[in-house]
């Protein structure tokens, strides 16, 4: 079994984050890492692909200036290779744009299973890979707890609002996974050795034969109007416990009248 | 814009809130406000979604063993091109509302605006509004292109105000063939157990995060939240460590919580964690480190440690009543 697996290449989450002044869109610039988010989705993987027997776990990711640090990391966690879409077209695209440019790659790569997480860590739009299978005619199972492949179906424990749900889809298809559905492993050093030679096919939107007005900023058919200060809360009272802290919350709840 | 669509999600009859804090905007964005609706008691809670806003309701019926995605995507595309499209579809940023817009925005070719928390009308196109960077800036978007504009919004982020309007006009949807695409379904459904008031609609929610030291220790948070006749909440941490089922979480991958007390015992206050809760009326924290971020938003916090803090408020709750 081929399983594919969506991994998005984004700037540290715990440097410091800007915009760039005139199209307030994410700067984006210097080294990206994997999103943590996807080492789940790349750790299921090579599970499902160990316990089908057999098959090749394949990275999609679509991400500026050729980057490929985040790639090298998961390839490190064992996937066999990568395909990277790098294109200064793809500059300022959305979900939709970015689930047209991976439609196309695993149109290529033919697998058998497309993972990805839940939501990014810095778009959280959570919509892409829906958008994918849609664009596919594939079925989806989205916030899976839970993955394991038999006969050909997917059975996926999906979260739902009041608990979860047992749910069996054929393949192929695209299923989400939320954190904490496998401990991800951390790269052996051998594992970092050998992903210094594993192949990333470097594409460009052309090679893919999608035309540049249907991603990139273009296609992505919103502006931003304006980027302002939130309006912030203030600290209040802060208490050191000095053995009679819960008496000045009981007051506070009191004051509050919740009590 | 004429004309507003809102997929309201209901149960049993009840709509949920997000349902009813979309039509509640809605009314101020078109003269027409439609609701889509779906699952067994659709009929029943038309008349709530009129109370709304609603003067029309679309009901699917009950989806049997199928996702709601696939169905309803191409239920409101094939709907759009009989009734012709609204000027923008309101979606909630829910688990199927999530994937209901998704497969819709594929199928019209129609970009999301996602996590939405404010919407107004601007000279005939929508500015959303979206918090970014911790809920530390609000970024304002424009839709520029050919409607209907999808918007997913994010619970919380309008006040459900009932109108007087009447009775709506009820339609049946049909639902078309969605193919493939429909071949996920659900073989089992399990509900987790929930006593007292559910976590986005509690006055006092009482959060646990790492702080607690142990899942065991959550019982300290559950008791405090019932003798508060509150809801307990909990920090992704400790979701992912197992110590809680996810639907306790707060935050952006968890719920929005606006109660008029949230209190976060054992929680660092990570801008994820903030942006789910930074609308209470009021918040207490405890934490041991006198630097936590969460202190920065706190309106009492308590430098502490919740072993000992958390028994004693519980007992003097307790001798209170
Ligand atoms: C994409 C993404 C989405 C996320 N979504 C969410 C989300 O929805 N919700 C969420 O909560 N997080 C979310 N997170 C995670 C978030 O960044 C933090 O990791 C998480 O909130 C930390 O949980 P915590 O405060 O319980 O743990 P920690 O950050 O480890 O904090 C524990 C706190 O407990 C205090 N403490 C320790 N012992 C005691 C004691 N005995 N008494 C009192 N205090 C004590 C410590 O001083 C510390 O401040 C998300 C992260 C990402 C990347
Ligand atoms: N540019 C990208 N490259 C690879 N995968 C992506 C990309 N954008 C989104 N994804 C995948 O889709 C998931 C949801 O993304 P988002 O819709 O941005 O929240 C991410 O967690 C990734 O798994």
């Amino acid at each position: 079994m081929n399983v594919a697996v969506c991994v998005k290449q984004i700037p540290d989450p715990a440097g410091e984050l800007s915009l760039t002044p005139d199209s307030h869109t994410l700067v984006r610039e210097g080294k990206l890492m994997m999103d943590d988010s996807d080492a789940y989705g790349v750790e299921m993987a090579l599970q499902l692909v160990e316990a089908a027997g057999g098959g090749d776990v394949v990275l999609m990711s679509m991400a500026p200036n050729g980057e490929t640090s985040g790639l090298r990391t998961a390839l490190a966690m064992g996937a066999e290779r990568a395909v990277l879409v790098s294109d200064p077209a793809l500059a300022g695209s959305d979900a939709l744009g970015t689930a047209k440019v991976l439609a196309a790659v695993v149109k290529r790569v033919e697998p058998d299973l497309v993972l990805a997480a839940t939501e990014s860590t810095d778009g959280y739009t959570g919509t892409m890979p829906v958008q994918l299978a849609e664009l596919l005619g594939w079925p989806s199972v989205s916030f899976a707890k839970q993955v394991s492949v038999a006969g050909g179906a997917v059975n996926v424990r999906r979260q739902t609002e009041a608990g979860y749900d047992e749910v069996t889809c054929p393949l192929p298809a695209v299923v989400t996974v939320t954190a904490g559905v496998v401990e991800p492993r951390y790269p052996s050093f051998k594992g970092i050795m050998a992903a210094r030679s594993k192949s990333v096919e470097q594409l460009s939107v052309s090679d893919l034969g999608i035309e540049g007005s249907q991603v990139g900023a273009t296609g992505a058919r919103q502006e931003v109007v304006s980027v302002q200060q939130a309006d912030e809360r203030q600290a209040g009272e802060i208490v050191v416990d000095e053995g009679d802290a819960h008496e000045r919350i009981l007051a506070f709840l009191e004051q509050v009248k919740v009590l | 814009m004429d004309k507003v669509w809102v997929l309201a999600e209901q149960s049993a009859g009840s709509p949920s809130a997000i349902a009813l804090e979309l039509l509640s905007k809605a009314r101020d964005l078109a003269q027409q406000v439609e609701a889509i609706t779906y699952g067994a008691g659709g009929q029943l809670a038309a008349a709530t979604l009129g109370e709304y806003g609603a003067t029309k309701v679309f009901d699917a019926g009950d989806l049997g063993d199928s996702l709601p995605g696939p169905k309803l995507a191409a239920a409101i595309a094939a709907l759009a091109a009989s009734e012709g499209a609204p000027g923008a579809i309101l979606v909630g940023m829910t688990y199927d509302g999530r994937d209901v817009a998704a497969r819709l925005s594929a199928r019209l070719d129609r970009p999301l605006l996602t996590n939405v928390v404010g919407l107004a009308k601007e000279d005939d196109s929508l500015v959303t509004e979206h918090a970014i960077f911790g809920a530390t800036k609000v970024l304002k978007a424009r839709f520029t292109g050919e409607g209907p504009g999808i918007f997913v919004v994010r619970a919380k982020s309008f006040a459900a105000e009932p109108s007087s309007s009447g009775v709506p006009e009820t339609a049946a949807l049909d639902l078309p063939d969605a193919g493939a695409t429909d071949a996920a379904k659900v073989k089992g459904r399990h509900a987790e157990e929930r006593e007292g008031p559910a976590l986005d609609e509690a006055p006092v929610v009482v959060s646990g995060g790492r702080g607690l030291g142990s899942a065991e220790n959550y019982a300290l948070i559950e008791e405090l939240a019932k003798l508060l006749k509150g809801a307990a909440g909990a920090s992704r941490a400790i979701v992912d460590a197992g110590w809680v089922p996810y639907s306790h979480q707060v935050g952006q991958t968890g719920k929005t919580v606006k109660p008029t007390v949230y209190i976060a015992c054992g929680i660092s206050g990570a801008t994820q964690h903030m942006v789910g809760m930074k609308g209470a009326k009021n918040i207490v924290a405890i934490n041991k480190d006198q630097d936590a971020p969460i202190f920065s938003i706190a309106d009492l916090g308590v430098v502490g440690d919740v072993h000992k803090v958390l028994p004693k408020l519980i007992e003097a709750v307790k001798s209170r009543s």
